[in-house]
């Protein structure tokens, strides 16, 4: 990773005064394209920083920063528009998270962060086990429940309707005054019609059953993912009414820079970051240390 | 969402109208086309650096074909390229004189090791081959669950020995067991990994020391981006693998990572999963591969045939 190390100062080596030379063009696209960002948006990035560079002249380092800038406005204001950084559930009243995304993205274990956070700070949790499908599944949501002291409400028939398992949970929520509910669905890839229907019918489920409800539909999207995530995020965002992204396993090398064009092009905010399998390992999102990650190295 | 590259190549193409011949000047644009094509579908950058540059010079040595159009041959010289890098015909599973034939999975989290390991059982007992499946993954809540579930609907065995037990003793014994009970073929299935996790690699490279196997499989996601091309490197440097199975295929991924796992390890692709029942495993054939990345159809045909 020598190329992302030593980005400013390659850059200072072959940045003149003015515009990008093709060299330094060539460098940053490469640190863009090898973080996953994608060839159209980091086409658009780049010809961003170009026409500042037109504008007036900067040295090399504050070139760089003016192409974090860049990011940062891109992740901190998706689709063009500001939004409330702050993300909690609502007191006093029922919260619904649903926590939705391709097979293996790491819906399960954010779900499990996400209630050992909740319960910390001090919310009646309660955990819906709605992947019918995946073996062990509601086995492995359990243990994570367990791990936080939070009760899963789960069908002990195998292969039955996710969506009566999410109807009950609702049902059990508004019984005991629950202020979070979150919904474990099973990994669909967003290209099957049936499972993406499935999905769409708990969304309809939760509108429908607890409309007093502050709804929050979350994309989880695997850091490692290339191009495709574009595409996860359109579909899943017309089937679940998504609200926002989670970005996993940003514990290891991948930068998740698909996620600058899911926020780009779909207006969702990123919410939190998984690095870690452990129950302490998720943080909210910050623009500012994701763009320094993706950068800097 | 993509344009499939032979319509970017035709149209890249028709700039230089009257010119019937590949030549230096004129396949600038066109390797252009091919880079971003290859980007897009998630082939890693370096990757592609070297693959253009090869195309390049073969398309520049390449003879005329009458009555085929310049795109249309430059198409199938990158086409055939990738089938080559990919490695021309499928290779199948080893298969050891003296059984049992052990087989490891590794792989990142999530990527579908412990599916393809159930896939794989059924597949060689449909084959007359007779299966074990070890469970090693003392750490993801439910994973023993998980395994003992899939062997249980496939009707094939599952060795465990708990989660306080440790993952290369667990490999140790199941192979034991199987050669005692003179199984054909072994399988263990490994907790999900990165790449940069000293501790974790260096366990997987302690149960491969401890039990010797036939076959190492990296199980790569399809929908993997850039990071394919660094954790192929990293697996294979550190543990050493025979090949590789490329999960989560029956997605609308173009699968560029599949280019950088073979490029970067020589090893090849075995097998592709195609979804997430256990039937859901096939052979992994190159040219089919290869058009799905381009996102190529009929234009090969046309070639072909001319
Ligand atoms: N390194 C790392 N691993 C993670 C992270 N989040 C989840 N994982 C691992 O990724 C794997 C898959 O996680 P799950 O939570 O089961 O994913 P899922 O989306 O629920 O999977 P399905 O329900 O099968 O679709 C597990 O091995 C997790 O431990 C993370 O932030 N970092
Ligand atoms: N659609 C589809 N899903 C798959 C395929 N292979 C595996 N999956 C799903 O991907 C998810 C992860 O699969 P696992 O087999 O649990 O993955 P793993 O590598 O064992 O995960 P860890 O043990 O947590 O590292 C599950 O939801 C599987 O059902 C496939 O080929 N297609
Ligand atoms: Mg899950
Ligand atoms: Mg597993």
């Amino acid at each position: 990773d020598k190329t992302r190390r030593s980005l400013i100062n390659q850059l200072r080596s072959i940045v003149g005064q003015g515009p990008l030379n093709q060299e330094a063009v060539l460098e940053i696209e490469a640190l863009l394209l090898q973080a996953d960002v994608g060839v159209e948006a980091t086409d658009e990035i780049i010809s961003r920083l170009q026409n500042k560079l037109r504008e007036e002249t900067l040295p090399p380092d504050q070139a760089i920063a003016y192409l974090k800038s860049i990011l940062r406005d891109m992740l901190d204001r998706p689709g063009g528009q500001a939004y409330d950084p702050l993300f909690m559930p609502e007191k006093d009243r029922l919260n619904i998270w649903l926590i939705t995304g391709v097979n293996g993205a790491g819906k399960t274990t954010t779900i499990g962060k996400l209630a050992h956070i909740s319960q910390k700070s001090g919310y009646r949790t309660l955990i819906a086990a709605a992947d019918t499908f995946r073996a062990a599944a509601v086995e492995q949501v359990k243990v994570w429940g367990q791990r936080s002291g939070t009760e899963a409400i789960a069908n002990p028939g195998k292969n039955t309707d996710p969506a009566a398992v999410v109807f009950d949970a609702i049902a059990a929520a508004q019984s005991r005054n629950t202020e979070l509910l979150l919904v474990d669905t099973a990994g669909r890839l967003q290209n099957k019609k049936n499972l993406m229907e499935e999905l769409s019918k708990i969304r309809r489920i939760i509108d429908k059953k607890a409309p007093e409800a502050h709804v929050e539909s979350l994309l989880v999207l695997d850091a490692t993912l290339g191009q495709n995530g574009l595409r996860q995020a359109e579909v899943f965002s017309q089937a679940a009414k998504l609200s926002g992204v989670v970005l996993t396993k940003l514990d290891g090398t991948a930068k998740g820079g698909v996620a600058l064009a899911v926020v780009q092009q779909l207006g969702l905010p990123i919410r939190f970051i998984g690095a870690g399998e452990g129950i302490e390992d998720l943080r909210p999102f910050s623009s500012y240390e994701f763009v320094e990650a993706l950068i800097s190295g | 969402m993509f344009d499939a590259l032979a319509d970017r190549l035709e149209s890249a193409w028709k700039k230089l109208r009257g010119q019937d011949k590949i030549s230096e000047a004129n396949i600038k644009e066109a390797l252009r086309e091919v880079r971003r094509a290859l980007l897009e579908a998630d082939a890693n950058l370096q990757v592609v650096k070297e693959f253009v540059s090869e195309v390049e010079k073969k398309a520049l040595g390449a003879e005329v074909i009458a009555g085929v159009r310049p795109d249309q041959q430059f198409i199938k010289i990158v086409h055939d390229e990738l089938v080559e890098v990919m490695g021309e015909a499928n290779v199948p599973l080893a298969h050891a004189d003296t059984a049992p034939t052990i087989v490891l999975m590794a792989g990142l989290q999530g990527t579908g090791k412990t599916t393809a390991s159930a896939k794989l059982a059924l597949h060689l007992r449909k084959l007359e081959r007779s299966c074990m499946l070890v469970a090693t993954d003392v750490y993801r809540p439910a994973a023993i669950d998980q395994l003992l579930a899939l062997g249980q609907q496939i009707n094939i065995p599952v060795f465990e020995m708990g989660s306080d037990a440790d993952p290369v003793e667990i490999a140790r014994q199941g192979v034991e067991r199987a050669r005692a009970e003179g199984v054909d073929t072994v399988i263990i299935d490994t907790a999900g990994r990165l790449q940069i996790d000293q501790d974790m690699m260096a366990e997987l490279a302690r149960i491969k020391e401890t039990v010797q196997p036939n076959e190492t499989l990296l199980v790569v996601d399809a929908m993997t981006g850039q990071e394919a091309a660094t954790l192929t490197r990293t697996f294979h440097d550190q543990i050493g693998i025979t090949g590789a199975i490329l999960t989560k295929m029956d997605g609308d991924s173009r699968g560029g990572a599949a280019l950088s796992v073979r490029q970067i390890s020589g090893q090849p692709i075995k097998f592709i999963g195609v979804g997430e029942k256990v039937e859901a495993l096939q052979p992994f054939y190159p040219d089919r591969m290869a058009s799905r990345i381009l996102g190529m159809g009929d234009v090969l045909t046309l070639v072909e045939k001319a």
